[in-house]
């Protein structure tokens, strides 16, 4: 069986400061790490491997420091791992990363599942797994918390079957659908290991490849800023108006603040 | 002319779509339909009119009995060609979040989901919805010809015209079979708690040492006439509390006039979903913990040294009883 995964990179969110006047984010600088549900993932994947047998390939679009953050994804389980750097690349919208994306998975060629975080951990808009089904062709589950490839599903058919669970508002659905297919997942599905020291060393003689837009056959018009169709006014961060009193005295905390909450109004109706 | 259609499998988000785009319509200038799909639609169809769309696009197939994006989004784009559609309203469901960005690819448009405000300006449709993990709102535009929206499914409360019409429109559809099998449908436990409407919420996180000693947060909520909610870790991961109690960024948004954390540090994933809070009170043993820096009163200590003390000043407040 051959999964791709696919890895976004994003900013250590916890580290993101906002200027006071403007409310702009600063971010530039900021360590770049995978997110809690991409590496869910992966461990998902390197799970399915060490039960089933399986090539696993981690898949990513993003700044040149892929050539690191990626090395994480092969010390934890990856085969080998490819990733997409070309400058034409950067500042796609989420079209043109799903364009890139597709494209690369057409040129690995053969695949039965493609993994990936539900939403990525920055922007959250869960748009990169369905409009990649859409343009491969495939199904597509998401809010995915459990998964199970079935063995021996059907004797007379070499289709090979997977059974999720997904987290709806209402209801746990049970589904099960043939491969290939996309599958978005959430943190709940497995809890991602650690990578060994040893495995980190050895992650660096696994196959790294950079595969720019000639390689995947797209078009400069394809990608990046001038494909976007989503044009950003403005980006900052909400206007908290706080008090921010701290109290470090927990008996004069506790007498202060009730008697704060009384004079705003808020205990009572 | 193009118009705004308006999607959701929720009739109540349906008709909060419809309500704003009224609205939007009105100030584009453009006509406000509805889509209905599965074997209520005929019947769904004369209350949406109420709501201000003229027109009421339905359609039934055996392939739509199960939510499967692919489908529903091959049904919406035929739909959409229908209706001369060019901008679609979809609710932020987590079936709404699949099938926005699979609708927006099929018709190679941009898309918007979790949408947090909709508005016109200069005759532009302008959308905000939060970004960096919600450290910040991002105010965008869609420039292609079709634009896809996902609205977060509350966001607008329905609210009825008078006097109302429009016209029923079946259609008939071409879909293929579904890939995917639906066996079995789980649901959860009835959603006793409604923390959207909290007007006192407590909200517990990772200070807390053991299940057991949820009870004394419960203590400190009923002391405030308030409902208990948590971070992710101590829904999603200890199981302490039921999902449907977990605020934040992927789960629930509150409006409280009191918010109270106790025992956690301010992840921005969480505190973003207690942003509209009129007043906010935290307490932690870290004095540098970011919760801090978006409270207005802060008391830096023990939880299990502070809660006690502070639900015993508020009962001796209070003689005892409840505050109403």
């Amino acid at each position: 069986m051959n999964i791709i995964v696919c890895m976004k990179q994003v900013i250590d969110l916890e580290q993101i400061r906002i200027k006071p006047i403007t409310r702009e984010p600063v971010i530039e600088g900021l360590p770049l790490l995978f997110g809690d549900f991409e590496k869910c993932a992966l461990e998902e994947a390197v799970r399915l491997k060490e039960k089933h047998g399986a090539k696993v390939t981690a898949l990513a679009v993003g700044t040149p420091k892929l050539r690191d953050t990626i090395k994480e994804s092969l010390a934890i389980g990856a085969d080998e791992a490819i990733i997409l750097t070309d400058p034409i690349f950067q500042d796609s919208d989420a079209m043109g990363s799903a364009r890139v994306i597709a494209k690369a998975i057409n040129k690995i060629g053969e695949f039965d599942l493609i993994l990936l975080g539900d939403s990525s951990a920055d922007e959250y808009s869960g748009e990169i797994p369905p409009r990649i089904a859409e343009l491969l062709n495939l199904p597509q589950v998401g809010s995915v918390r459990e998964l199970e490839l079935l063995e021996d599903h059907d004797q007379t058919s070499k289709a090979k079957v997977i059974r999720v669970v997904r987290d709806m508002e209402d209801a746990l659905e049970v589904v099960e659908l043939d491969l290939p297919a996309v599958v978005g997942v959430t943190s709940e599905l497995n809890t991602p290991r650690l990578a060994p020291l040893s495995a980190i060393l050895k992650a660096g003689r696994k196959p790294l490849h950079e595969w720019g837009p000639e390689d995947i056959g797209i078009a400069a018009d394809e990608v990046g800023e001038k494909a976007s169709v989503i044009e950003v006014l403005s980006n900052l961060a909400p206007v908290q108006d706080r008090k921010e009193i701290l109290y470090e005295d927990v008996e004069e905390g506790v007498v202060e603040v009730v008697k704060a909450l009384l004079q705003e109004g808020v205990l009572t109706q | 002319m193009n118009g705004i259609i308006v999607y959701s499998e929720l009739e109540e988000t349906a008709l909060g779509l419809l309500t704003k785009g009224r609205e939007l319509a009105s100030e584009l200038n453009k006509p406000l339909s509805v889509v209905l799909l599965g074997d209520q639609a005929g019947d769904q169809a004369e209350n949406t009119f109420a709501y201000g769309a003229t027109q009421a696009f339905i359609a039934d197939a055996p392939a739509l009995t199960n939510f499967q994006a692919s489908t529903y989004a091959s049904a919406l784009t035929q739909i959409m060609a229908q209706a001369d559609a060019d901008i679609i309203l979809i609710g932020s469901t987590r079936r709404g979040r699949e099938l926005a960005p699979r609708l927006a690819q099929k018709l190679s448009a941009g898309c918007v989901t979790d949408a947090i405000s909709l508005c016109i300006k200069d005759n532009r449709l302008v959308v905000e919805r939060r970004t960096l993990g919600g450290n910040t709102v991002s105010t965008k535009v869609i420039t292609s010809r079709q634009q896809v929206i996902a609205v977060m499914p509350k966001l607008y409360e329905a609210d009825p015209v008078t006097g109302g019409a429009g016209e029923v429109i079946p259609v008939s559809l071409e879909l293929q079979g579904p890939t995917t099998r639906v066996l079995e449908r789980r649901p959860k436990k009835a959603g006793t708690v409604n923390l959207e409407e909290a007007e006192v919420l407590v909200c517990v996180g990772r200070g807390l040492n053991d299940k057991g000693d949820l009870a004394l947060i419960q203590s400190l909520a009923d002391s405030v006439g308030g409902m208990l909610g948590c971070t992710r870790p101590i829904s999603h991961e200890y199981h302490w509390l039921t999902e449907d109690q977990m605020v934040g960024l992927s789960g629930k948004e509150a409006s409280p006039r009191l918010y109270l954390a106790i025992g956690i540090s301010g992840q921005i994933q969480h505190t973003v979903g207690v942003m509209n809070a009129k007043v906010i009170v935290a307490i932690n043993n870290d004095k540098n913990a970011p919760i801090f820096k978006i409270a207005d009163y802060g008391i830096v200590g023990d939880l299990y040294q502070v809660v006690p003390k502070l639900i015993e000043k508020l009962r001796s407040e209070f003689g005892g009883s409840q505050p109403k």
